[in-house]
């Protein structure tokens, strides 16, 4: 069938600059450059190109520009371009489209319409470079009370502390499956995670012999497919994480190609390689809160209450009810996952039109545990498109504990949001299981990109806090006082739980 | 005498009223009661901390005679707000005495509320089916009121004490409420330097539930979750202050979760996590937890406080030491106040002068060999 499908962007090359050197050819993995030897010249097939800029940055004579193709469809404010080109797509493949990272449709990112308070006057702000200022987070379940033992002026805890995760950062690393990313990007994360203090979740695929090293810094997941999962995995972990749902796809399982199932990925998933890894949309054995509890207890029980147990879901209608439940169920920490988190790989259509913002959900979340008086027993971490230290803020401004960051960690090691993390060919080395192609991300160095950008975000976030006259970040947990809307209606800003600027 | 138009409280809507401030406390370690005379020209030496927008006084062990009986003091708005307020009293307490108390009309003081004070003990009746105590049921009816009826506020539900205040320099107000006829073992005052105008009466310190009383000089950054914690505990705030907040924090962390004052003082201005890393581990578990448990109720941002309740009073400030505060000794004499001038003012020769570091606390108690504990130093060395 004849494609009618225009090249979503135009490669050209300045033929005077280029030195035939290659490189772009060996660079893209999406075959877009060849050499054409009867003219000595290089040559592209526009219509492959993702725009992922691998060929661009690579060039060493910068000859290479890729820009959109400025031949558009007869597009108008309600067919854009997207949606002719899906069903152009669709009328030829007959099947649902996929897609990776997190949904880019334009509904409101309400981070934009939120602002940050400072002191001026009444009281100090404080300076960051001459004065501590705390951002350890601890992740757990805690009491409601503490209980002292008092006698001959000594002072004893009798209250037992239920075990907890310590990080020195509000910002965790997300689940990341091996399988989705390959093992450079986990060994990066999971160094990165020991050098910051903080934690690496290494996904639903089990996690390799080589990084058991790190597991003290590591949060292993459980999800609907139990991938990897015995009792040496979940002894291994710091946390166990319940995986329930993924914000990229509420509602979804997943889906890994046995192409992609290597040897490797097969033995540590514990699975025949080459067969597909299908993770089923529903926990077989979870139809129901209380079997949920029972999975929580069956984990806890296997590690002997040595662990914090996480339950992750995607931020949906009824997030608030559901949360409430799941902290009722024993869930030392709930994870919200909003609308923007991203995947690997899922259905366009679900990934675009499902689930609801992250914001919306911590505010509402954050509200319903307080109303039911057990908001401090919990802890609440968010994830989901957070894009920079204020959104981390605001966050946590807003109810959240801490953040889960995947995508930034991502585009910190070198992806570009090309969004063709299902096609396995991932010219940055990140979402690939081809052992070459998997060269590409040298450990060593994504594993500083990423601290690099913790260390600059603990920096900013502590730059915020002090302007705000805070110096421990647990006095920013949940205050929205520090708050201020822009550009929002009066119930959004209900909802929020935040005041309009100016008021 | 009784206010038309300006009295209503919390015209701006702000989160919170902003408040600089004078304290002054001074407490007998013997249990001695004294007049007004000394306090008085203590805190009316530091006119330069207050605007004139808010001054008071706790005065403990005032009442004797009513020694066993809860004293309310009510500030109504106008008549109506008054007999709605006591028709819940008369319901759920047995009221001993109801007066006025006594004001002098002034045109220093314009508009004042009515100020109304009653002994009484919950209806024996009515606290058996509740099952409480009679502190929770108390506690319970004074948020009942504060909350629920529009223009009354009770502003001291403690045995054997009472707070004075309103809008004026402590003077004016001690001469409103012919103070100088009054005595007692401690008294605990304020200035106050409100940043919106007009300030008003409920607004002013010190703020108390039961016989817990704090004054209160600061600015809270962490009064949002403060707030929203104490609201998840139960409490509502009804005052827009800090103070409102410090008060409940103190009633939670003291009389419900019964946590020794001294690591209530490790809540509101915890050590630094470097210092905790440092801390035996038997000590570090200790103020680890307290820090996980309670963060919401650390007070972030400078404050200084004067904490007083029956036979004890307390002083406090943020970690940083933000805001300044002074204790001096003297005899049975304990004071502590924003400024070692106002103490030196009454009492020129002191036996010993402390000036506490950020996050320590002073605390003295009266009928205790020890009556004076100071915390060791800690000393902060950061870059």
């Amino acid at each position: 069938m004849r494609t009618y499908l225009l090249p979503e962007y135009i490669v050209e090359r300045d033929d005077l600059k280029c030195t035939r050197c290659k490189i772009c050819i060996e660079q893209c993995t999406y075959g877009v450059h060849y050499y054409n030897a009867a003219k000595n010249i290089i040559e592209s097939r526009s219509e492959r190109c993702v725009n992922c800029l691998r060929c661009v940055l690579f060039c060493p004579v910068n000859a290479i520009t890729v820009r959109r193709n400025l031949n558009a469809y007869r597009e108008n404010y309600h067919w854009t371009y997207e949606f002719i080109a899906s069903i152009k797509r669709q009328a030829e493949l007959g099947s649902a489209l996929l897609s990776g990272m997190g949904c880019d449709r334009p509904y409101l990112t309400f981070w934009d319409k939120l602002l940050l308070n400072a002191c001026q006057v009444t009281n100090p702000p404080i300076d960051p470079i001459r004065e501590p200022i705390e951002i350890r987070t601890y992740l757990g379940r805690k009491p409601k009370i503490l209980e002292f033992k008092t006698g001959d002026g000594d002072i004893e805890l009798e209250t037992k502390i239920a075990p907890d995760l310590c990080a020195e950062t509000p910002i965790l690393f997300a689940a990341m499956s091996y399988g989705a990313v390959n093992l450079n990007v986990h060994e990066a994360l999971a160094r990165a995670a020991v050098e910051c203090g903080t934690y690496f979740n290494c996904g639903e695929g089990g996690l390799h012999p080589n990084l058991y090293k790190y597991s003290e810094h590591i949060i292993v997941q459980v999800a609907s497919g139990r991938f990897g999962v015995d009792l040496k995995y979940l002894n291994a972990g710091a946390a166990i994480e319940i995986k329930i749902g993924q914000g990229a796809k509420p509602g979804i399982g997943g889906h890994l190609p046995g192409e992609k199932v290597s040897k490797d990925i097969a033995a540590v998933r514990m699975i025949p390689a080459g067969t597909d890894a299908l993770s089923p949309a529903p926990h077989h054995d979870i139809y129901s809160i209380e079997d949920l509890r029972q999975l929580i207890y069956a984990l806890k029980e296997a590690t002997e209450y040595t662990k914090p147990v996480a339950v992750k879901i995607a931020a949906v209608h009824n997030s608030a009810a559901i949360a409430s439940g799941i902290a009722r169920a024993g869930a030392d920490i709930i994870v919200l996952d909003g609308v923007r988190g991203a995947t690997g790989a899922a259905p366009k259509i679900i990934r675009d039109n499902v689930g609801i913002p992250i914001e919306l959900a911590i505010a509402s979340v954050d509200q319903r545990l307080r109303e039911e008086g057990i908001r401090n027993e919990v802890s609440l971490i968010a994830s989901g498109g957070i894009r920079n230290s204020a959104d981390v803020v605001k966050a946590i401004a807003l109810g959240a504990d801490a953040v889960y960051i995947g995508t930034a960690a991502l585009i910190a090691m070198g992806c570009t949001l090309c969004q063709r993390c299902y096609t396995g060919k991932c010219s940055w080395g990140i979402a690939t299981t081809d052992p070459e192609i998997s060269k590409r991300l040298n450990p060593e160095d994504a594993y500083k990109r990423v601290v690099n950008l913790v260390r600059a975000w603990n920096i900013e976030i502590k730059e915020m806090l002090g302007a705000m006259g805070m110096d421990s970040i647990e006095s920013l947990r949940g205050n929205r006082e520090q708050l201020r809307g822009v550009g929002l209606t009066d119930r959004e800003l209900k909802i929020l739980g935040v005041k309009m600027a100016g008021e | 005498m009784y206010a038309k138009s300006k009295q209503i409280s919390h015209h701006h809507n702000d989160d919170k009223i902003f408040s600089s401030c004078a304290l002054f406390g001074m407490i007998n370690l013997t249990g001695v009661r004294f007049t007004s005379r000394e306090p008085l020209r203590a805190i009316s030496s530091m006119r330069e901390r207050g605007n004139g927008l808010g001054g008071g006084f706790a005065i403990y062990g005032i009442y004797p005679d009513f020694k066993d009986l809860y004293a309310f003091h009510a500030m109504y708005m106008n008549l109506k707000s008054k007999e709605r307020a006591e028709k819940i009293l008369m319901r759920d307490f047995r009221i001993l005495l109801s007066e006025e108390i006594p004001t002098k009309g002034s045109n220093k003081l314009p508009n004042p509320p009515i100020f109304w004070r009653y002994f009484l003990e919950p209806e024996p009746s009515k606290i058996k089916d509740e099952y409480v105590d009679s502190d929770e049921y108390v506690v319970k009816r004074v948020r009942k009121i504060n909350i629920g009826v529009k223009g009354a506020y009770i502003i001291s539900s403690g045995k054997n004490m009472g707070v004075f205040k309103g809008i004026g320099f402590p003077e004016d107000i001690a001469d409103f409420f012919y103070l100088d006829e009054y005595e007692g073992y401690m008294w605990v005052c304020h200035a106050r330097f409100p940043t919106n105008t007009p300030g008003w009466w409920g607004g002013a310190h010190p703020f108390n539930i039961l016989d817990w009383s704090v004054a209160h000089n600061g600015e809270l950054s962490s009064y949002g979750v403060n707030r929203r914690y104490l609201e998840m505990q139960g409490y509502k705030c009804t005052m827009w202050t800090d103070t409102e907040v410090l008060a409940y924090a103190f009633d939670l962390l003291a009389r419900r979760h019964r946590i020794p004052i001294k690591l209530i003082a490790k809540i509101l201005a915890p050590p630094y996590w470097e210092e905790i890393d440092s801390m035996e581990i038997k000590e570090r578990l200790m103020f680890t937890a307290l820090r996980k448990v309670y963060g919401s109720l650390m007070m972030n941002g400078p404050f200084s406080i004067i904490v007083a309740h029956h036979g004890e009073m307390i002083g406090l400030t943020d970690r940083k030491k933000l805001r300044p505060l002074t204790a001096g000794i003297k005899g049975d004499f304990l004071y502590i106040s924003s400024e070692e001038a106002a103490i030196r003012l009454i009492s020129p020769k002191l036996d010993k002068i402390i000036r506490p570091s950020g996050g320590e606390m002073i605390i003295g108690r009266i009928k205790s060999p020890q009556s004076l504990e100071v915390p060791p130093l800690i000393r902060r060395e950061h870059i």
